[in-house]
């Protein structure tokens, strides 16, 4: 017992200093990441003493960009399962190993997640009446409370799966299915229930009749799957250029489909609700007449939502197209679906709920400057979580920081794979 | 035992390593300055919340004992801001009674009286200013809010081909806000009124988002009260004066109405369309009315709200 903790301390020791070395690349990007992290501080230092009027919400709009990105990030979250898919039900051998840094990415846009909904909240010194037990979490009944629940246990799963896994390819262990299968498992339901709970969010409200519609739910699961592993495409050819890590174009083309098939649905079910809330004509379409052509002289959204269904339009038909077996129009194309959803989903979806008030009154939103500098540096520490988790995994999953290369010369990082692990030195 | 230091490296010399651990150290101490310099503006943050009110429980777990010292912290509290000892009572629903409020749209002028006592009754926050009724001018023959103007600025009302709609809390029998809140910090009461518990809520205004009659207000920052405007005569689920962060709306005045007096929004008005009462007494003029008039509505039917608070007609 005694020894398998220390030897779990070492694993921590030892993931936790390759995090702090690297090349002046490493040190460059983690300063970069923790100077606008900080700034994010500052400026949310700044809402505590003062209160969320230094953001841009009102009475009439009452979210804004946090809920946004909150929105968006749940996504991101939830779409890391589009590998775990491929690689646990159809066997996919090209993604195995890729799995766990689609699971990373979740872990890390979780933890986006949970910050940009507490820096939402007017009084985050009573966070604790959430907790269940001795605060008083409205469960069932609250679909926030459905929210806070599924997004703490899918954040633990992820850990879960990854820490295991990770630690179990350190020991050179075969992990044990009982350990993981079923939690991968869970998690692949969990990610699903993640983003639908969010998305019941908004669709459980009667007096907005812009979300409350059946279809808010199947379109926030066509956009995450099209913008999440949008994201990890990318992702694994930085991780590809700059670790060495082998990862094969075929695993990138396979989720090239994936994003495919989900912003073909993603449009077609934009098309959907274009067409409901403008052909009918009714006054619950007003919010949709806000965000599209404006509304009464006032149409802050409109440049917005074009420019993400322009992104949007663009992208599918990139995808659709041949030329995006090629990965650089693969990268524009992710670029701009994550771009084109970001928006949709964010200021195309949350901010015209609001619009008018359901007393008709029109006021408009524009996030503030302090506003956006939280948005950013919440960003900006996502990313360094990332850059920190990858750090960590990549070395190990290279067998590069193994149990059995303890007590050895520690790698700088930046080796190539191929480097010799030096001779053991006297200590 | 971990070992504390990472087993020393072959190819760095000593030279080269303490310019290393120079450099690490200068990071770590730059580091932790610009992380207290970020969060300088923490300085200002002055009694956001007292080690009282941050482990106090919700208000339906207070025993009497926790009640009485809940408001004598508030007394102090208030005291110390104000300058003026409030009289705080935890006001219970009567037996009995479930308040109904009806509107009379033929007589309102849409002198925005109502808007202004209220604010003076409830210690709504002056600056930014809170207000819980919301008068809409609409023009004759439509009950769509979309065509009413919520801004309009009139030499003299009632101004000709135009009715008045006040709008506040509609005290909902199926309340959206109760049932979205994450924290319970929300809820209807036996005698109808929906409460906020200004101590427990979080802030999240997801009730705001929720409510189909734009009721809800939030306080976005501190509120800001003069001293000589604040009404001391105070309940602790009504209008004692809200921190920053919290949500709150119309209470059907409960310092009054649970003290058997009228809300001040009906006292105040000139025309006498506001009528207020119980409901379950049958020679209440609210009875009266709803038995009398022949014209209902209740704001928004179609969401299920069923709401307390009744519109009619005299003609």
């Amino acid at each position: 017992m005694i020894t398998a903790a220390r030897n779990y301390m070492i694993f921590i020791r030892r993931c936790t200093r390759i995090a702090f070395v690297g090349d002046w690349r490493y040190y460059a990007w983690m300063g970069l990441l923790t100077v606008i992290s900080l700034l994010g501080l500052n400026a949310y230092a700044k809402q505590l003493v003062h209160g969320l009027i230094v953001t841009g919400m009102s009475d009439e709009v009452s979210w804004g960009v946090y809920i946004a990105n909150f929105t968006f990030l749940v996504g991101v979250a939830a779409a890391a399962v589009m590998m775990v898919i491929p690689v646990y039900i159809y066997d996919n051998e090209e993604l195995h190993d890729l799995v766990i840094f689609g699971e990373l990415l979740a872990v890390a846009a979780i933890i986006m997640c949970l910050a940009f909904v507490t820096v939402d909240l007017g009084r985050p010194d009573r966070f604790w009446h959430l907790i269940p037990g001795i605060g008083q979490l409205n469960f069932p009944r609250s679909m926030l409370s459905w929210d806070v629940i599924v997004l703490n246990g899918y954040l633990l799963l992820n850990v879960h799966i990854c820490g295991y896994l990770l630690y179990c390819r350190y020991q050179n262990k075969k992990p044990g299915k009982w350990f993981y299968i079923p939690f991968v498992f869970t998690a692949i339901i969990w990610a699903v229930s993640i983003h639908t709970v969010t998305a019941f969010l908004y669709v459980g409200l009667g007096g907005r009749p812009f979300w409350n519609a059946s279809i808010v739910g199947p379109r926030f699961l066509a956009s995450a799957f099209t913008a999440g592993p949008a994201i990890i495409i990318l992702a694994l050819q930085i991780i590809r250029h700059y670790t060495h890590y082998r990862i094969t174009d075929k695993a990138l083309l396979t989720l090239r489909s994936i994003v495919q098939v989900s912003m073909i649905i993603n449009v077609f079910l934009l098309v959907c609700e274009v067409f409901k809330e403008f052909y009918s004509g009714t006054t619950h379409g007003v919010s949709a007449r806000y965000l599209f052509v404006g509304l009464h002289g006032h149409h802050a959204l409109v440049p917005w939502i074009w420019t993400a269904i322009t992104l949007n339009l663009v992208a599918m038909v990139i995808l659709v197209l041949p030329v995006s077996r090629s990965l650089r129009w693969l990268d524009v194309a992710c670029v701009l679906s994550i771009v084109g959803i970001w928006i949709e989903k964010g200021m195309g979806l949350v901010i015209p709920g609001f619009i008018p008030t359901p007393l008709g009154a029109i006021v408009e939103y524009v996030p503030s400057l302090n506003e956006t500098l939280v948005c950013l540096g919440i960003w900006a520490f996502g990313l360094l979580c990332y850059t920190i988790f990858l750090r960590m995994s990549v070395p190990i999953l290279q067998g590069r920081i193994a149990k059995s290369n303890e007590g050895q010369p520690e790698i700088q990082g930046d080796e190539p794979e191929t480097a010799p692990v030096a001779d053991p030195l006297p200590h | 035992m971990t070992p504390t230091l990472p087993p020393p490296d072959d190819k760095t010399s000593d030279a080269s390593m303490s310019r290393r651990n120079f450099l690490r150290g200068a990071a770590a101490f730059g580091g932790l300055t610009a992380l207290a310099a970020s969060l300088a503006p923490l300085r200002q943050l002055e009694d956001f919340s007292s080690s009282e009110e941050f482990l106090q429980k919700y208000y339906k777990e207070l025993t009497p004992d926790d009640m009485t010292k809940v408001i004598s912290r508030i007394e102090r509290e208030v005291q110390k801001e104000y300058g003026i000892r409030p009289h705080v009572r935890d006001l219970k629903p009567m037996d009995g009674v479930e308040f109904v409020y009806c509107l009379n749209l033929t007589r309102c002028i849409g002198c925005r009286k109502c808007v202004h006592a209220c604010v003076n009754e409830n210690n709504q926050s002056r600056n930014p200013e809170i207000q819980y009724i919301r008068v809409l001018k609409m023009p004759h023959g439509s009950m769509d809010v979309e065509k009413g103007d919520h801004t309009y600025e009139a030499k003299s009302v009632p101004e000709k081909g135009f009715f008045y709609m006040p709008v506040q809390c509609q005290q909902c029998q199926n309340p959206p806000c109760v049932k979205v809140c994450p924290v319970n910090a929300t809820w209807q009461e036996k005698d109808g009124i929906t409460v906020i518990d200004y101590d427990w809520c979080i802030g999240c205004r997801y009730c705001e988002a929720a409510c189909p009659y734009w009721a809800r207000r939030f306080n976005f920052t501190k509120p800001e009260i003069p001293k000589e405007r604040l009404n001391p005569n105070m309940a602790y689920l009504g209008n004692r004066p809200r921190k920053q962060g919290v949500m709150e709306k119309c209470h059907f005045c409960i310092q009054r109405t649970r003290a058997g007096k009228y809300p001040a929004c009906l006292e105040v008005c000139p025309v006498g369309a506001r009528k207020f009462g119980n409901i379950l007494d049958p020679e209440s003029e609210v009875s009266y009315i709803m038995r009398e008039k022949r014209v209902f509505i209740q704001l928004k039917e179609e969401m299920g709200t069923s709401p307390r608070f009744f519109y009619y007609f005299d003609k």
